[in-house]
């Protein structure tokens, strides 16, 4: 028995151990931006305080096994004893106070990082706004601002807040870039919120992160982190393109496809996210800053878009 | 005439599937030819079939969950392999189609049908001997529980073969599940299975609880039931309180499937968030559902074979309790990333960490149970160790997945899949096998074979960590789960380290197998009998009649004078089966055939309803009432076992206890 355990048990904790270390240059342990750096700090900190107790839990279970076995005669046997207060005291203590301390940190970072909540670190800088629209099986990006609309790829200036509003025109699926952070679900006649930020230029991965259907395991998008002068060329780019997005194409991009090319509009029209929210809403959309229902006014809102 | 049904939906098409299909044909024509052969029908029908003795359907039941098992993992194997192989424009050997298709059922059946079915078979055949009960309280219900879950399982099987099963993954998310993105009869198949099989689990619910409620052995107060019971006994409430929720959610989803209505779907007023609320509000007491007996498995074995009490009891009570209790509170850590507020998202989270605390007390309660023990590292022992290692892990895991801003970046990853297979296979499934290994002698008479056992639990064990730690790795890339395809090159390696350890754990599996197979084969040995009814030396009720038990459990229904009361008579050398003693006629059910008839008949119903054949469905639907009614007036149900019966069967258990004796 000890032949077989005990390897197993440096093995284990060699495993465990590799798991922090070694994980330096897996995805969502090398964010590049501060939400995902966080979050990091908050995977690693939890890990670390209940190793406290899992890794006695292992060791004990190893030796007392082993100490007590059958065949050692030597060992104390008690055949009758079954109670100790003092050891109940400590394995109600031990881990109500590491659950403690994690209640502790689960409170201040649910409030934190809250993916609705604007990121305030870079709070002189103007965020981009970003409108997603998840489709059967590609992903739409809308900037309000700049009038402009792609499909599966996107970019925003580094070291900006930027604050996306999620919809689906089809079903559930879930909006994430593991570098950066935060997923939030993308539903149709719903908006979500999310704010992200990179902190270091890069081009990341992007996907969904719910299953929905045949052409999910190709529903993957590039999210670029560019410089400024780069960002406003990546504009440029896109507002040279010769096609434009509006409620007369509109349902032919949003027909399901799978493998969906990256796809740049000069043109959104005015409106587009709103219409995609409200046309399951019976042409309300919630106004953002009363909380209210209102009619969408755009052209969009009796497009007759698939059902 | 055929409704939706036309030969198109026969898949002649895939190979793979006619490959099936002609396996499990010719199987089944070998299995009917060697029951012939042997003229052994009438025996089955009038023993088995009809039984409504919970012994005997409790084996039915671990039949049955070891055939998903089978069937589960073959999807697992074909997904894993897959995986290994579509990579870098590679597709691999499954389209979308087909594998969308596996691991929903793969889920789906490991949860409903291998899970389920198997900790509902250990209930039956352990919790009457336990609490020295002579059946359950409702044996036809019984019965009519078993054939419910038969028949869909047998429905899910049927959807390899005619039509398609679900796409949707084992909870079917609408609006993905609504018949506009899923126009096909695979989630019909999946609503109609798991609903069949839900009004078996929740009769098992009643039945189990009511038994344990009102026929306890006279003595056996609450805190002197044994920890097993105890842990059946909150199970039983977590499924009266949750499957009529996974009804009520199914239920909707069938009314806008088949009616046209809008609870789910994205227009006319649908909210698919409703019915991830409400499915998990079922899906998280399910996984207690599951572990709790585990745990109570664990904690008998780790007695028995420490040589000591449990350490500990009112603890192991108390937490068990409080882990019932906090599963009814959690559900909506499975949906953090909805977008609901901080506070919220806080509470639930707080809440599932907090269920970690009495799940601690228990794994250092069987640690010190070892502690100043005898440990005897018998194939059972080595599951339990293994399961205090693995799930010790998994649970770790699963508080970070609880903190709300952590399962923001690890909600739906692998790192997911990884979790819960942890606790599943490391928790669920360990303590299930050990629970096998221990009972197997009290339900058959003679042993499991201890050597092939272990070489099972090895290769479970290293396989486990082989195919699922790499899961975790690949969580933490940004893998998420249900992807068919991938092109990224760090995955690719850690898939075929997962596939190897597939592997592996197939090879565990032919070690069962083979298990089961030598310990049949030598069941005769003299190493092997079981005699004495008590081959561990065990401390509870269950050991004191012989193995197997007379149908009637205990001839003389036993007094409790102490928690662990068979070891307490043992120690005082009070004769727990009065040998010798008055008998008096016992008052036992007669086995009936209408469970099985109700079960044949909702099989009927669900197909055709599913294929939209509404003549067959209304047979289908008076069949099912109308053996009911039969069944109700009839009033021929029960009968007296004779003394003389009783004093023929007692006194060959007393020769056979005086032919052990003598051998020692």
């Amino acid at each position: 028995m000890k032949k077989k355990i005990l390897p197993r048990l440096s093995s284990l904790l060699s495993l465990s151990s590799a798991f922090l270390l070694a994980g330096c240059d897996w995805d969502t342990l090398n964010p590049k931006g501060v939400i995902g750096v966080q979050e990091k700090s908050l995977i690693l900190t939890s890990t670390y305080a209940m190793l406290l107790v899992v890794v006695p839990v292992i060791v004990l279970t190893l030796l007392f096994a082993w100490q007590y076995r059958q065949s050692n005669t030597s060992a104390e046997y008690l055949p009758k004893w079954s109670h100790s207060n003092k050891i109940e005291i400590v394995i109600w203590v031990v881990p109500s106070l590491i659950i403690l301390f994690l209640a502790v940190l689960t409170y201040q970072t649910c409030m934190s990082l809250d993916p609705y909540r604007p990121i305030d670190e870079e709070a002189n800088v103007k965020p981009i706004h970003v409108d997603v629209v998840a489709l059967d099986w590609k992903w739409l990006f809308v900037y309000p601002d700049e009038g402009i609309a792609t499909v599966n790829q996107m970019a925003f200036p580094v070291n900006t807040p930027v604050e996306f509003r999620i919809t689906s025109d089809s079903v559930m699926n879930s909006f994430f870039i593991p570098q950066l952070g935060s997923m939030v679900y993308a539903m149709a006649g719903m908006q979500t919120q999310l704010h992200l930020i990179s902190n270091e230029a890069g081009n990341y991965a992007g996907e969904s992160a719910n299953f929905s259907g045949r052409g999910f395991s190709d529903m993957r998008f590039r999210a670029l982190a560019l410089s400024n002068d780069d960002y406003a060329a990546w504009v440029q780019k896109v507002k040279a393109s010769s096609e434009q997005l509006d409620s007369s194409n509109y349902p032919k991009l949003a027909a399901p496809s799978e493998a969906n090319p990256v796809e740049y509009f000069s043109h959104a029209e005015p409106g587009l996210f709103d219409g995609i929210v409200a046309k399951y809403n019976n042409g309300m959309v919630m106004d953002k800053s009363t909380g209210k229902m209102m009619h969408v006014q755009s052209a969009m809102s009796d497009m007759n878009m698939k059902e | 005439m055929l409704g939706k049904l036309s030969w198109s939906d026969i898949p002649f098409d895939v190979p793979i599937l006619v490959g099936t299909f002609a396996g499990a044909a010719i199987a089944g024509l070998a299995v009917l030819g060697l029951i012939t052969y042997y003229g052994k029908w009438g025996y089955l029908w009038k023993e088995w079939l009809t039984s409504v003795d919970h012994k005997r359907l409790g084996v039915m039941y671990i039949v049955l969950a070891l055939v998903a098992l089978f069937r589960g993992f073959a999807d697992a194997i074909m997904m894993r392999s897959q995986l290994a192989l579509a990579y870098a424009g590679n597709p691999g050997y499954l389209p979308p189609h087909h594998y969308d298709q596996i691991f929903s059922a793969h889920g789906t059946i490991m949860i409903f049908f291998m899970a389920m079915a198997f900790m509902t078979g250990l209930m039956n055949v352990i919790v009457p001997l336990q609490i020295g009960a002579r059946d359950v309280a409702f044996p036809f219900l019984n019965s009519l529980s078993f054939w419910m879950t038969t028949v869909s399982f047998v429905l899910i099987n049927v959807s390899l073969f005619i039509g398609e099963f679900s796409q949707c993954g084992w909870l079917a998310y609408p609006p993905l599940s609504e018949s506009q993105f899923s126009p096909g009869v695979g989630v019909d198949y999946y609503i109609w299975a798991v609903q069949l099989s839900g009004v078996g689990t929740l009769l098992t619910g009643v039945n189990f609880f009511t038994t344990i409620v009102k026929m306890r052995a006279p003595g056996m107060t609450y805190m002197k039931m044994p920890v097993f019971t105890w842990t059946i006994f909150c199970t039983t409430v977590l499924i009266m309180v949750a499957f009529p929720i996974l009804t009520v959610a199914l239920g909707l989803l069938g009314l806008d499937r088949y009616l046209g209505m809008h609870f789910f779907t994205n227009d006319g007023g649908g909210n698919q968030m409703l019915y991830l609320s409400v499915i998990w509000a079922w899906g998280h007491p399910e996984v207690y559902i599951l572990i709790l007996p585990a745990f109570g498995a664990f904690s008998e074995i780790t007695q028995t074979f420490s040589r000591k009490p449990l350490f500990g009891y009112n603890t192991m009570v108390y937490a068990t309790c409080s882990i019932m209790v906090l599963s009814l509170v959690v559900w909506v850590h499975h949906f953090f990333t909805m977008g609901a507020g901080p506070n919220v998202n806080a509470f639930f989270g707080i809440m599932t960490m907090i269920i970690a605390i009495p799940t601690g007390v228990k794994i250092f309660n069987w640690l010190f149970t070892m502690y100043k023990g005898r440990v005897e590292f018998h194939a059972t022992m080595y599951w339990v160790i293994g399961f205090m290692i693995t799930f010790t892990i998994g649970g770790m895991t699963g508080v970070m997945l609880a903190i709300p801003a952590a399962d923001f970046v690890l909600h739906n990853s692998l790192f997911v899949i990884a979790h819960f297979h942890n606790v599943i296979i490391g928790g669920v499934y360990f303590g299930y096998v050990a629970a096998m290994n221990f009972w197997f002698p009290k339900a058959f008479g003679f042993k499991l074979n201890e050597a092939w056992g272990k070489r099972a639990f090895w290769f479970w064990f290293i396989g486990f960590y082989f195919a699922f730690m790499p899961l975790y790795v690949l969580g933490f890339m940004g893998m998420t789960r249900r992807m068919n395809h991938y092109d990224n090159p760090d995955w690719y390696p850690w898939l075929l380290v997962a596939e190897f350890g597939a592997v592996l754990i197939a090879c565990g599996i032919v070690c069962q197998l083979t298990q089961l197979y030598v310990s049949i084969r030598d069941r005769n040995l003299a190493e092997n009998r079981d005699l004495t009814g008590d081959p561990w030396n065990a401390r509870t009720l269950e050991w004191s009649t012989s193995s197997p038990p007379p149908f009637y459990n205990f001839a003389v229904v036993p007094t409790v004078h102490d928690l662990d009361a068979f070891a307490h008579d043992k120690e005082a050398g009070i004769d727990t089966r009065a040998a010798g003693a008055d008998y008096q006629p016992i008052h036992m059910p007669k086995n009936t055939s209408a469970g099985f008839f109700v079960g044949a008949f909702s099989l009927v119903l669900g197909f055709a309803a599913i294929w939209y054949i509404w003549w067959l469905a209304a047979i289908g639907l008076i069949g099912v009432i109308a053996t009911v009614i039969a069944r109700s007036s009839n009033n021929d149900v029960d009968y007296y076992v004779p003394v003389s019966e009783v004093a023929r069967i007692e006194n060959e258990h007393t020769r056979n206890l005086m032919a052990a004796q003598a051998a020692e």
